[in-house]
C-alpha cells in the first residue's frame, strides 16, 4: 500500500508538479472556452442558413455536417498540423486543436440544432409568416427559442464530450493538462503527475456530467 | 355455486409515505362471483385491485388466491401465483412489438412452458371467444380500443386463471367501443369465470354483478346485491355518491 | 494547386502505403469489434444496476457512468498504459485500448440504454408481470426490444463514435489504421497517407452517419 501511494501519489512530486498542472489547466480552459463559443455559434449558424431552402447550399452544409461527424477528430488535427506546413501553411498546435475541434463541434451542433427546427409545428411558421413577421423574423423570434429549448440537453451532451478532447492536443505538443502531465511523469519517473491530471480533469468535467445529467432529468420529467 | 372463496382480501392496508391508501380492507370473492367495485376517484379501489397480484405492494394484510397466500413465499412463488390471476388494465398495455397471436402466446411459451403448437391453438380459442381470430396476425396499433382490450382479455384468460381482475376495462375507450368488451366480460361471467371488477359502469353492475362494493377514502363503506345498493343504499356518503354518477 | 495535390492526394504514394494501412484497418476492426461488443454488454448491466431497486446498486452505476463520462478517454487510456506499469502491472497496448474504451463506452452505451427503458411504459412491465413472466423473462421479450427500438439511432451514433475513438489508439503505437497513416507519413514526408486514412474513416462511417439521420428524422416525424 506504501508503495502504490508513493507512485501514484506521492506528495513530494505533486508539490513539484503542481504549478505546470494548473498551467495546463489553464490553456485546457481557454481552448475548451474558444472552442464551445466558434462551434455553437458557427453550427447555429449553419442550421439558420440550411431553413432557407436554398438547395446547393444545403447540399454543401449536410456533406459538411456528415464529413466532420464521420471523421476521427486525431485524423484531421494530424493532418493539419503535419500536412499544412508542406504548403507553406504554419498552424500552431493549439490553432489546430482549436479550429478542428470547433468545426467538429459546429458540424454536431448543427445537426442539434436542424433537428429542433424540424421540430418545430408547421403552424407555427405558418402564424409567424400570416400575421406579416416575414421568414426572418419568423425564424429569430418564433423558431429559434423553440428549437434552441429542445436542442440544450443534447447540445450540453455534445460540447462535453468535444471539450473532453482537447486532451488530443498532447499528440500535438499543446501543453494542455495531459500533455504536461506526461511530460512530468517522464521526468519524475513517477506515476503521480497522471494521478494529477486525472484528479484535474474530474474538477473540471465531473460538475459538467452532474449538470448534463440533471438536465436531462428534468427535460425527461416534462414530456410525462 | 359452491361457496368456497376464491379471492380472499385479509386485513389489508396500502399506506404511501404518512397517507394511508387502504385501511384494513376484508373481501371475500366465492367461486363464479362477480363483484363490482365503485366509488369516487381516490377511494383505493384501483389501488386494492393492483394489491390483488402484488403489482402495489401492500403494506401489511394477505392476499389468499386459491387457498394460497400470495404474500408468503419466494420471488418465483408470485410468478407463479400471478398465473392464476388474470388482470385486465385500463389502458390495454398489449405489448406494440408483437402480433395479437404473440401477445396471447408469450407468457403461456414462457411461464407456463407450453408448446408452440399447444399455445398457439389456446390462443385462437381464446381470440375466438372475444371475437378477433382473425386479427391474429394484426399488430396492436393496427386495432381499435375495444380490439386492444378484447386482446388484452384473451392474453390474460390463455393462461386459465382462476380469478379476473378489471381495472377499469372501457374507461379508455371511445363510447361506441364499450359495448363490445362488456359482451365479452358477459359472457365470462356466464363461463363461471370468479371476477373483481372496478368500473363505473352502473348499468352492466346491476345487470350481471352478484355484489356490489361502495369503497370511499380507503374503506369499504356498503356492500350489497346490486337491488339492494342501487335502489336503497343505507350510509349517506354511498347515497351522495350515487346521485353524483347519476347526475 | 498542383504543389496542393502532390502533397495530399498523391496517388503513387497512397498506393505504397496501401498495404500498410490494409494492416492497420485490420487492426481498427479487430479494436472496434472487441469494445463495441463488450461495451454493448456492459452498458446493459451497467444501466441494469442503474434502474434497480437497491439503492448501493443505483449509486454505484451513477457514480461508474459520471466517472469514466468525465474523463477524456485519451486520459484513461494514458492513465493505464503508462500508469499502470509503476504499480508492476504490465499490459500490452491492445488490451489497455480494449480495456480504457470499455470504461469510457460502457458508461455511454448505459446512459442510452437508460433513456430507452425509461421510455417503455410502466404498463407494459405490469401487464408482463401479471401474467405470470419473471423480471428477466419480461426484460428479455417486452422491454428490451421496445426499449432498443426507441433508442436505436442514439446506439448506432454511440457506436460510430466508438470506431473514431479506436484512432486514439495510435498515441501508445498501437498498429492500427491512423498510427500506420503517420508512420507512412513521417517515411514519406508526404500527407496523402493521413488523407488516405480520413477517406477510409469516410468510407467506413459515412453510411452509418446518414443512418443515424435518417433514423432521427423518422422519428421527430
Amino acid at each position: 500500500m506504501d508503495r502504490f501511494l508513493e507512485t501514484f501519489l506521492n506528495p513530494v512530486v505533486m508539490a513539484q508538479y503542481t504549478p505546470d498542472i494548473i498551467a495546463g489547466i489553464w490553456v485546457t480552459l481557454q481552448i475548451a472556452a474558444a472552442v464551445i463559443v466558434a462551434g455553437i455559434l458557427a453550427g447555429l449558424a449553419l442550421a439558420c442558413l440550411r431553413s432557407y431552402g436554398v438547395k446547393t447550399l444545403n447540399f454543401f452544409i449536410i456533406c459538411y455536417a456528415d464529413i466532420f461527424r464521420a471523421l476521427p477528430p486525431l485524423v484531421v488535427i494530424l493532418i493539419l498540423y503535419f500536412g499544412f506546413p508542406s504548403i507553406g501553411i504554419q498552424l500552431s498546435g493549439p490553432m489546430v486543436l482549436f479550429l478542428v475541434l470547433a468545426a467538429t463541434l459546429a458540424a454536431f451542433a448543427e445537426e442539434i440544432f436542424w433537428a429542433g427546427f424540424s421540430s418545430v409545428e408547421k403552424g407555427q411558421w405558418e402564424a409567424g409568416i400570416a400575421t406579416g413577421l416575414g421568414f426572418t423574423r419568423t425564424l429569430t423570434y418564433v423558431a429559434l427559442p423553440q428549437a434552441v429549448r429542445l436542442a440544450i440537453p443534447p447540445l450540453v451532451n455534445r460540447v462535453l464530450a468535444i471539450t473532453k478532447m482537447t486532451a488530443l492536443g498532447s499528440a500535438i505538443g499543446v501543453s494542455e493538462i495531459l500533455s504536461s502531465a506526461t511530460t512530468a511523469q517522464s521526468f519524475s519517473g513517477s506515476a503521480t503527475p497522471l494521478t494529477m491530471s486525472v484528479a484535474a480533469y474530474l474538477v473540471i468535467f465531473l460538475p459538467m456530467v452532474v449538470f448534463a445529467r440533471w438536465l436531462e432529468s428534468r427535460t425527461a420529467w416534462k414530456k410525462r | 355455486m359452491a361457496n368456497r372463496p376464491m379471492l380472499e382480501v385479509v386485513a389489508l392496508e396500502k399506506r404511501f409515505g404518512t397517507t394511508t391508501v387502504l385501511k384494513k380492507i376484508d373481501l371475500k370473492v366465492s367461486q363464479g362471483e362477480l363483484v363490482f367495485v365503485i366509488g369516487p376517484s381516490g377511494s383505493g379501489k384501483s389501488t386494492m385491485l393492483r394489491c390483488c397480484n402484488r403489482l402495489e405492494e401492500p403494506t401489511s394484510g394477505d392476499i389468499i388466491v386459491n387457498g394460497r397466500n400470495i404474500m408468503a413465499g419466494t420471488r418465483r412463488d408470485l410468478d407463479r401465483m400471478r398465473l392464476q390471476i388474470g388482470m385486465v388494465f385500463q389502458g390495454f398495455h398489449l405489448y406494440p412489438h408483437m402480433s395479437v397471436l404473440k401477445n396471447v402466446t408469450l407468457a403461456q411459451r414462457k411461464a407456463l412452458k407450453r408448446s408452440k403448437a399447444e399455445a398457439d391453438a389456446r390462443a385462437m380459442d381464446m381470440l375466438e371467444q372475444v371475437g378477433l381470430a382473425h386479427k391474429a396476425d394484426a399488430y396492436p396499433g393496427e386495432l381499435s380500443g375495444g380490439q386492444q382490450q378484447r386482446v388484452a382479455i384473451a392474453r390474460s384468460l390463455a393462461l386459465d386463471p382462476k380469478v379476473m381482475l378489471f381495472d377499469e376495462p372501457t374507461s379508455a375507450l371511445d363510447p361506441e367501443l364499450v359495448g363490445s368488451v362488456l359482451k365479452v366480460m358477459k359472457d365470462l361471467k356466464s363461463k363461471g369465470m370468479t371476477m373483481v371488477v372496478v368500473s363505473h359502469e352502473m348499468g352492466f353492475a346491476r345487470e350481471t354483478a352478484d355484489r356490489v362494493i361502495f369503497m370511499d377514502g380507503g374503506v369499504v363503506v356498503e356492500e350489497g346485491t346490486p337491488d339492494e345498493l342501487f335502489g336503497n343504499p343505507k350510509a349517506d356518503r354511498t347515497r351522495a355518491f350515487l346521485s353524483r354518477v347519476s347526475g | 494547386m498542383d504543389i496542393f495535390i502532390d502533397q495530399f492526394f498523391n496517388i503513387d504514394i497512397m498506393r505504397q502505403s496501401l498495404p500498410l494501412m490494409m494492416s492497420g484497418l485490420w487492426m481498427t476492426l479487430k479494436l472496434c469489434s472487441a469494445v463495441i461488443l463488450l461495451g454493448l454488454i456492459g452498458g446493459l448491466f451497467v444501466a441494469l444496476g442503474n434502474m434497480s431497486e437497491r439503492r448501493w446498486l443505483r449509486w454505484i452505476s451513477i457514480a461508474y457512468t459520471d466517472l469514466f463520462r468525465a474523463l477524456p478517454p485519451l486520459v484513461l487510456l494514458i492513465f493505464i498504459y503508462a500508469g499502470l506499469p509503476f504499480a508492476g502491472v504490465n499490459i500490452s497496448p491492445f488490451y489497455a485500448v480494449v480495456i480504457a474504451f470499455l470504461l469510457n463506452n460502457s458508461s455511454y452505451y448505459a446512459e442510452v440504454y437508460r433513456a430507452g427503458l425509461i421510455s417503455v411504459a410502466k404498463g407494459q412491465w405490469e401487464a408482463a408481470q401479471s401474467t405470470g413472466l419473471s423480471t428477466v423473462q419480461t426484460l428479455a421479450h417486452v422491454v428490451l426490444p421496445q426499449a432498443i427500438r426507441n433508442v436505436l439511432p442514439d446506439l448506432l451514433s454511440n457506436t460510430v463514435e466508438v470506431v473514431k475513438l479506436t484512432s486514439l489508439a495510435s498515441v501508445i503505437s498501437l498498429s492500427e489504421l491512423l498510427y500506420n497513416a503517420g508512420m507512412a507519413r513521417s517515411v514519406t514526408y508526404n500527407a496523402s497517407p493521413l488523407v488516405l486514412a480520413a477517406l477510409i474513416y469516410l468510407v467506413l462511417l459515412w453510411p452509418l452517419v446518414r443512418l443515424v439521420s435518417h433514423f432521427q428524422r423518422r422519428l421527430a416525424a
